[in-house]
């Protein structure tokens, strides 16, 4: 159950040639399970979210399966995927709340969308009431104009309308990104309440934010230059990853109470590589200090300890001792 | 050396003007010589505000602001250039910055023909060399490069070093690493730490982020819808926040060494937009409001040495 991803393979056409932006992802999320998603920004991440809810053009699909609920996803079919979204997997995309429809009250709106997908507004409409009770908005932004709305009012709006049809899973694509700190804490905690309240199954947060996801989320999978590079709980990732780039990423981030005088945080030298030709290998080995002859080849995603994945050939052969 | 005294900015909105919008009301502050001061708030705090005032890029609507006793908003042709000498801005966005037609280091040729007519070219490459290096950047990389060939990260240390050809006094960074990524934007920021203690530089840093003002200010002013709520010694404020508001955003922070603790968010009402009350700004959402609250503007009171809050209920526990 929940959502399987296997050897899924999504590339850029464009005229230079293939964009190599997510190489052979293989991973699963549980049932009730919010998986966190982060790296930097180019990492894949979004094309990783996209892929699995509108796989369209410049992106092309070049192989792998996904799986959800045991159902085969036809991911690459536009016209068959029509049947799931929003059904069956929804998504909230990056800077979702500035693309509600500017001329449309926020009730209209939600009709029109609810007739697309065949469902009648009327039937529900109790049901969205009693969402709209559980993000804190007053019923009456159904007669209101987006405009009238702030920031964080309108990522709430998006949030239930996405997740008005249960779906088995949700993508919420850099949610909190574009508020203050306190709206960002809402909605963190309103995604969870959703999860808990059965509004939709299980949810994967995309963000580059990784102390948001330690707050909110079961399980963080890191990826870097379209590889995967860890997978693990959260604690795990946080407390004792094993992958140098998480290694060197939670320790460039600022905690509070860190001061500089104090403690100087460093960041990680060098650069992502482009994913036009990407080096042989793994991605991360010009920026690794423990990079040597072994990682010119791709190191496997490897299970080194239950539910904890990493790929790198260090920890792979320490694995293998122990 | 740079002081606000009572800055206000107040917008005319409405189709006719009649209404008044005060994006900062009556704030006071001073950044001191070789200091990092944090200018912390949400967005539409005024936080911007305040440092595009400074830079005299936006008039004052009230108030003063003070460069060593002269009063910046009066300044005018060739006054405004020599403050300029002394003053710079780099701003949050660093791909609008540059004009996209040009090279990057078209920015420093225009310093040149703007301040430094009479150094030699020969003698303006060597600064050049010299202040790219002082922003940890290999010079034979970076130059003679356009805009879209550098990282957002070396593009924004390209605007430091130009203000660093310029021999500042002031640095007014609004925003600069929100934009960059994790494992960029911390050497962005050990840039300005270690700029201010060779040049012995005063920064002003305007941010969004707790942690990262934490990290490398040693003064923080919280902003609230325009109005300063708490403000003195950065430690001060971070292990001991005492307006209400200071604490709601401590709490609402995500931390990587605590988690949230599972009390009810106040979720934003619809507020007052145009910022206008008798009483404290931030009583509609605050949780200790009183009567005293909705009828009088608080003062600032000095609960412990270089720590003041603006709060009736701080003040009514230590008096």
């Amino acid at each position: 159950m929940g959502l399987q991803v296997e050897n899924l393979t999504v590339y850029y056409q464009t005229l230079k040639g293939n964009v190599q932006a997510l190489e052979n992802a293989s991973f699963n999320v549980a049932d009730g399970e919010i998986m966190g998603l982060a790296g930097e920004s180019g990492c894949g991440k979004t094309t990783l979210g996209h892929s699995l809810v509108y796989l369209n053009q410049p992106m092309k699909f070049i192989g792998g399966r996904v799986l959800l609920n045991d159902q085969d996803m036809p991911i690459a079919d536009m016209e068959a995927m029509n049947d799931f979204r929003l059904k069956q997997i929804s998504i909230i995309p990056q800077y979702a709340m500035n693309a509600l429809n500017p001329t449309r009250k926020i009730g209209k709106m939600t009709a029109e969308l609810l007739e697309s997908k065949k469902v009648s507004f009327k039937i529900i409409k109790a049901e969205l009431e009693r969402r709209l009770d559980l993000v804190k908005l007053p019923r009456e932004v159904l007669n209101m104009y987006p405009i009238e709305l702030s920031g964080g009012m309108k990522q709430r709006m998006v949030m239930v309308l996405s997740t008005l049809l249960n779906p088995a899973l949700l993508i919420a694509d850099e949610i909190t990104s574009a508020l203050d700190v306190a709206s960002q804490k809402a909605v963190a905690e309103m995604l969870v309440e959703f999860r808990d309240q059965q509004c939709c199954n299980s949810a994967i947060v995309i963000t580059h934010d990784i102390s948001i996801l330690y707050q909110i989320a079961d399980s963080i999978l890191i990826m870097y230059a379209g590889q995967l590079a860890e997978r693990a709980s959260t604690d795990a990732i946080i407390h004792s990853p094993r992958h140098p780039y998480t290694k060197m990423l939670i320790s460039s981030l600022p905690k509070v109470g860190v001061r500089y005088e104090e403690k100087k945080l460093s960041g990680i030298p060098g650069k992502p590589p482009l994913l036009l030709n990407p080096p042989r290998g793994c991605r991360f080995k010009e920026r690794c200090p423990l990079a040597f002859e072994k990682c010119d080849q791709v190191p496997p995603f490897e299970e080194i300890a239950p539910g904890h994945f990493v790929a790198c050939w260090k920890e792979s052969a320490k694995n293998a001792q122990a | 050396m740079l002081k606000l005294s009572n800055v206000s900015k107040v917008y005319k909105v409405g189709a006719f003007g009649e209404k008044e919008l005060h994006a900062v009301n009556d704030v006071t502050f001073d950044i001191k010589d070789g200091e990092v001061t944090s200018l912390i708030g949400e967005s539409g705090s005024g936080k911007s505000t305040i440092g595009k005032m400074i830079l005299h890029l936006i008039p004052r609507t009230k108030g003063g602001i003070f460069l060593d006793e002269t009063d910046v908003s009066e300044l005018k042709g060739a006054a405004l250039k020599e403050y300029y000498r002394r003053v710079q801005g780099v701003f949050q966005d660093p791909f609008s910055s540059y004009n996209p037609i040009f090279k990057a280091d078209r920015i420093f040729n225009m310093i040149h023909d703007e301040f430094y007519p009479e150094v030699s070219s020969q003698e303006w490459d060597d600064r050049i060399y010299d202040a790219l290096k002082a922003v940890g950047l290999n010079p034979e990389h970076v130059l003679n490069k356009f805009p879209h060939q550098l990282s957002g990260g070396q593009l924004q240390r390209f605007l430091i070093a130009r203000a660093l050809l310029l021999d500042i006094k002031l640095l007014v960074a609004d925003e600069i690493i929100s934009m960059l990524d994790a494992s960029t934007r911390i050497d962005v920021l050990n840039l300005l730490a270690d700029l201010k203690s060779r040049h012995s530089l005063s920064i002003l840093f305007i941010t969004h982020d707790l942690s990262l003002a934490n990290y490398i200010s040693e003064r923080a002013v919280i902003l609230y819808r325009g109005c300063i709520a708490e403000m003195g010694v950065t430690e001060k404020i971070f292990t001991n926040p005492m307006h209400p508001y200071t604490k709601m955003l401590m709490a609402s922070v995500p931390r990587l060494d605590q988690r949230w603790e599972k009390a009810d968010t106040v979720v934003e009402q619809t507020l007052n937009p145009m910022g206008t009350t008798a009483g404290c700004i931030y009583y509609e959402r605050c949780p200790l409001a009183d009567k005293i609250c909705a009828q009088a503007k608080p003062k600032f009171v000095e609960p412990e040495p270089d720590h003041f809050v603006a709060c009736h209920r701080v003040a009514e526990k230590i008096s």
